[in-house]
């Protein structure tokens, strides 16, 4: 049997608002995303780039169409399938979103206690490891409040990646990152597509990575405008 | 801290890190706490100084069955009592013996120039019987004209004249305008209606209240006959007495006064609000603490919910926060209530005391009040969709 698509998108519709201020955001999207792979998703602010992640990453109710997410319809999904699928992905949002009275280690042991695999020993020996991979060895034990920016924006990276999410959706992860940083980053996204199969849905506006996609999909105003495979 | 509760919970303590995080807050939310605990402490200490109160003098009497006038609530309000239906009672099957009561404030003349109320009960001393040890061993000695027995707790009366009873001086003092000796003590502690308390016999008691009569009592004691049912003699009683008359055992009468004061007079319903008063001002301070929390952290939260987080992994949060604020606000409150209520009695000579069923009761109010703020305070986060709490 052929391994379906991790991400199947077909009709997909979605609307804020309601009454006279009801707008429609995303226009019949249907898309079907390889695993393995990393996606790169453009277009300008506000074409609808974060809403679609949002709505494909399980954050979001679908309202209209169809979604399947490793292998499981979220349009009318109950609260339990959602929280299991979440602990199967791994969200990087636009803004770092840590937590301000844990450190650096605690952050990402966050994401590893939720799946509850390992004992408490190991996850933080995974934490710190996770951390040490993007360059955050000696600041282990840092409050976010004296982390930089691009640091802090590494530890909700590593937060991500530490539990091995199957699927990794990213909302401009590189933004407030240097040159640098932000390649490792998504050098670290494409390897593990290579090594364990991770797929990677990323919102980018930075040129420096489109290189290292298999797949750049723009939007404007919440349409598939242009979808292409670079070579 | 940390690491214990680490231990504890199985997991970050994120609720403990959360509230050590931002000290002052957490501070201020801890004073919230002890504040609304040493409401309560306090309500409660007056109420059962009330409580007690009122049902001491009834332990005074060792009698089974007490009659009263169907319009006395108290042992000091209502009509009196015809002596004579102690006489009636005699005729009773199951009646042993009969004692008239009798009830009175006097003023005391200090000798500072300053008055005191002293309720006095008058008794005939040949019924010592009726008294409970070890008072009874001295009713005896109130043969003698103008002796009395004083409240060792008595406002006012100096510890040195006190000493002096117990070694065998009486203390001699005035009042309504009679020179009483006072031969010997009892304890049972100032009231809120009365500074002290005065045992005499009756023929003492008509010398000081000339217009009382000894055919008119406040109450008459009955005792049964060994070996007969109480209830089946109260039952008895009041078949062959006339509807005027109430008849109840003793222990029924001062828990029927004990409800009266608590639920009909004014003083217990004030305090028994104020304690309502207190629990609804610590729900709210809590509840304030934590939905501010909450709001403050909805970012963190709905991050954590994007991870897989549950609604039951929020209320583990909140909860250890109520819990963490309960238990550290109990203590600074307990401990300055304990001070207040010493601060309390020593002033008033009420029996304002803590006791331990009354501080778990509030301890556990405590934690339960905080649990279900913490309830309310995290219903925001159930139903929404994480992508909306950012
Ligand atoms: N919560 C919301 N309520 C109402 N309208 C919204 C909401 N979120 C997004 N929108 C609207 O939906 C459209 C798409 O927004 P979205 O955030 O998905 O764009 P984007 O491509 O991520 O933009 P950017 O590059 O600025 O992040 C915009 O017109 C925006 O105003
Ligand atoms: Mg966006």
């Amino acid at each position: 049997m052929v391994e379906a698509a991790p991400i199947q998108v077909t009709g997909l519709n979605h609307w804020f608002g309601s009454g006279d201020t009801r707008k429609q955001a995303i226009w019949d999207v249907g898309l079907q995303i390889e695993r393995g792979s990393l996606t790169i998703l453009m277009g300008a602010s506000g074409s609808g780039k974060t809403t679609l992640l949002t709505l494909i990453g399980c954050l979001r109710e679908v309202q209209d169409g169809s979604v399947r997410l490793l292998g499981h319809e979220l349009n009318g999904t109950t609260e339990a399938v959602s929280v299991a699928l979440r602990r199967r992905i791994g969200f990087i949002f636009q803004a770092h979103n840590l937590h301000n009275s844990l450190n650096a280690t605690e952050n990402v042991l966050m994401g590893l206690q939720v799946n509850g695999t390992g004992n408490a020993g190991q996850q933080r020996k995974a934490a710190r490891h996770s951390l040490s991979l993007f360059g955050l060895g000696d600041r282990l034990d840092y409050l976010p409040a004296n982390l930089s920016g691009g640091q802090k924006q590494r530890v909700a990276v590593a937060r991500a990646l530490a539990p091995n999410p199957e699927v990794v959706f990213a909302d401009e992860p590189t933004a407030a990152l240097d040159k640098d940083s932000g390649r490792i980053v998504v050098e670290t996204l494409k390897a593990l597509g290579k090594q364990r199969g991770t797929t990677t849905v990323m919102v980018t506006h930075d040129n420096r990575v489109l290189e290292l996609a298999d797949r750049i999909i723009t939007l404007e105003d919440g349409r598939i405008v242009d979808d292409k495979t670079p070579v | 801290m940390t690491r214990l509760l680490a231990l504890l919970l199985g997991r970050l303590p994120i609720g403990w890190m959360q509230l050590s995080h931002n000290r002052t807050r957490m501070a201020a939310a801890l004073a919230g706490v002890a504040f609304a605990n040493i409401l309560v402490f306090v309500q409660l200490g007056i109420l059962g100084a009330l409580n007690g109160s009122t049902i001491a003098p009834y332990a005074l009497f060792r009698a089974d069955i007490m009659l009263s006038s169907s319009d006395a609530n108290t042992l000091t309000d209502g009509s009196n009592i015809a002596r004579v239906r102690g006489f009636e009672a005699l005729g009773v099957p199951g009646v042993a013996r009969s004692t008239p009561l009798y009830i009175g404030n006097i003023e005391w003349q200090r000798d500072d120039g300053s008055t005191a109320t002293l309720q006095a009960f008058g008794i005939d001393p040949a019924r010592a019987s009726v008294i409970t040890p070890p008072i009874d061993e001295s009713i005896p000695a109130l043969q003698l004209e103008d002796t009395v027995l004083i409240d060792n707790a008595t406002r006012g009366l100096e510890p040195g004249d006190l000493a002096g009873i117990d070694g065998g001086t009486a203390y001699r003092f005035e009042a309504n305008g009679r020179t009483l000796s006072a031969i010997g003590t009892l304890s049972m502690g100032g009231g809120f209606s009365a500074d002290g308390t005065l045992m005499t016999s009756d023929q003492t008691f008509f010398r000081l209240f000339g217009s009382r009569s000894a055919s008119a009592a406040n109450h008459i004691l009955i005792d049964a006959e060994e070996g007969v049912d109480t209830s089946v003699v109260v039952e008895r009683l009041r078949n062959a007495l006339p509807d005027t008359v109430r008849v109840m055992t003793l222990e029924d009468a001062a828990q029927a006064d004990l409800l009266y004061q608590t639920t009909e007079r004014p003083t217990g319903i004030i305090f028994g609000f104020g304690v309502v008063i207190g629990i609804l001002v610590g729900i709210v301070i809590v509840y304030q603490i934590l939905s501010t929390d909450v709001a403050d952290h909805l970012r963190e939260y709905a991050t954590f919910k994007a991870m897989g987080y549950g609604q039951p992994f929020f209320l583990g949060i909140v909860f250890e926060e109520a819990i963490i604020l309960a238990i550290l606000g109990f203590l600074p409150g307990i401990g300055i209530s304990a001070l207040i209520y010493v601060g309390l009695s020593g002033a008033t000579g009420l029996p304002v005391e803590l006791d331990l069923a009354t501080s778990s009761a509030v301890f556990f109010g405590t934690l339960l009040a905080c649990a279900i703020s913490g309830a309310i305070a995290t219903r925001r986060l159930a139903n929404a969709d994480p992508a909306d709490l950012f």
